[in-house]
């Protein structure tokens, strides 16, 4: 019931498509046949892979810096008053500006480098990560904190067993949110400064107004975002909730 | 059985501890207090609800240290502590919240715990599947399994019905007559511990301090009825003559 709603779901998002591109035109909004073909295109040339892979790495590598300083920075602002209050005007400041100004900055300053676009998107999933963290840490429970203590369990124990399994449900939040959010700045990181990857891609083609080109590989990226979701996010979540009593 | 007598004993002097109050007064929860526990000894620590009972054994184990006076743990301090809640680690199994406060404890000793306590079918159980009791059993394991040098707990038969605690009060007494360990019992109910203590400390209201010691010369087995019932008037009276 579930998967056909599921299907049934997707098969209407493919008609009205299908429909939308009867009505504008294939050169505004080309069909599925033809984005898929396209895809297959760009992936037997290599350079779908290629740009995939390249972005996909600068994902994974903004996303995990931001989150292991996002997690050490919350974590401490949560635990002490002194650092949450130096700290908190400097979030405030990095969480409202835009995320255009932060890349066209590091790029000015630091050149067109590897370092200035990764340096850009960890500046702005940082402090989202950070708050999502603080919030975990000030609710962290101080029995089980005192109970760790009397039994002299080191600082390692306490962070990987009393400390982390509570903060979970809140990283999981933040990663949830995160990658997307990751994804879509590396893109324009891309686009704005890069030599390849799917932002530079997609900007090559808004420049030669090629929509085929574009919806390929929007549709690519979503479908391995989507890949990572199922397999990796989900079955992790399932793992770390394992112990909670299932609704029956 | 042999009771290690190269231990040194608990021994707490408390002059003062005062708690700072929202509007900046200071309100004393402790006054002057002075106990020891010799080794191997089990002693209990008597008072009305509120009177400090709890706050005295933060001091002790550590977890509160703004106070004035000293306190000596036996030995090298190494602590079983049962809480007035059983504190496990929800997302740990019954055996690895053991396992996590006591990594030294062999197999033996474990298969021992569980078995005297009863949990020997629960070991691979999550914390949120186990009764209050069963939870408080493992509490109780966590503590005796780190083969503690002070153990200490607080309050462990509140909020249990009469049987249950019956029925753990018996298994503690097991487990301390089994090894001898210097305890400190802490309960607002005298016929909780008069079973089990070999020394009773009874405090007053609060600001809590010492009124009297009680030791208990006969051994927890060979305690008769009427010595059990005129140990307790004697407290009672004691009590009573404090709050006139």
């Amino acid at each position: 019931m579930n998967a056909a709603l599921r299907l049934g779901s997707i098969a209407l998002l493919l008609a009205i498509w299908f429909l939308g591109s009867r009505l504008a035109g294939p050169r505004l909004l080309p069909d599925p046949q033809t984005v898929g073909l396209a895809m297959v295109a760009e992936a037997r040339s290599g350079a779908l892979a290629f740009n995939l892979g390249v972005t996909l790495a600068r994902v994974a590598a903004a996303f995990a810096i931001a989150m292991v300083l996002g997690t050490m920075l919350g974590l401490a602002m949560g635990r002490r008053r002194t650092v949450d209050r130096i700290g908190d005007p400097w979030l405030v400041l990095l969480l409202n500006l835009p995320a255009l100004v932060i890349i066209v900055l590091a790029y000015i300053w630091a050149g067109l480098t590897e370092t200035a676009a990764l340096a850009a998107v960890v500046l702005n999933k940082l402090p989202l990560a950070t708050v999502t963290v603080r919030e975990g840490a000030r609710a962290l429970d101080r029995n089980l904190e005192e109970m760790a203590r009397v039994f002299r369990m080191s600082r390692w124990k306490r962070f990987r067993h009393v400390m982390l399994p509570q903060l979970s449900p809140y990283l999981a939040a933040a990663s949830r949110s995160g990658l997307s959010l990751v994804w879509k700045i590396v893109l324009i990181v891309e686009l704005l400064g890069r030599p390849n990857g799917v932002g530079f891609e997609i900007g090559t083609a808004f420049e030669l107004f090629d929509v085929t080109k574009i919806m390929a590989y929007a549709l690519a990226f979503v479908a391995v975002m989507l890949a990572i979701e199922t397999f990796v996010v989900q079955p992790f979540e399932r793992y770390v909730s394992r112990w909670r009593p299932r609704p029956s | 059985m042999s009771r290690a007598g190269d231990q040194d004993p608990l021994e707490v002097h408390i002059k003062r501890k005062t708690y700072r109050r929202v509007s900046g007064d200071d309100l004393q929860v402790l006054g002057d207090i002075a106990l020891a526990v010799a080794s191997g000894e089990v002693a209990a620590l008597i008072g009305p609800s509120g009177c400090g009972k709890t706050t005295l054994l933060r001091i002790i184990v550590g977890l509160d240290v703004d106070f004035e006076g000293t306190v000596r743990l036996p030995a090298h301090g190494r602590l079983g502590v049962v809480f007035q809640e059983p504190r496990l680690l929800p997302w740990r199994t019954v055996e690895e919240n053991v396992r996590l406060a006591a990594p030294l404890a062999s197999d033996a000793v474990l298969d021992g715990l569980f078995g005297t306590l009863g949990l020997a079918a629960h070991r691979s159980h999550y914390p949120g599947e186990l009764s209050v009791g069963l939870a408080r059993r493992v509490a109780l394991a966590r503590a005796f399994a780190v083969e503690p040098e002070l153990l200490v707990l607080d309050e462990p038969f509140v909020s249990l019905d009469a049987e249950l605690a019956t029925r753990l009060r018996g298994e503690l007494a097991e487990l301390v007559s089994r090894r001898p360990v210097t305890t400190l019992l802490v309960s607002h109910d005298v016929d909780e511990v008069i079973g089990l203590a070999d020394r009773i400390f009874l405090l007053s209201g609060s600001p809590a301090r010492l009124l009297t010691t009680m030791p208990i010369q006969n051994p927890r087995s060979a305690r008769t009825e009427a010595e059990v019932a005129a140990i307790r008037d004697e407290l009672s009276r004691k009590a009573n003559t404090a709050r006139a």
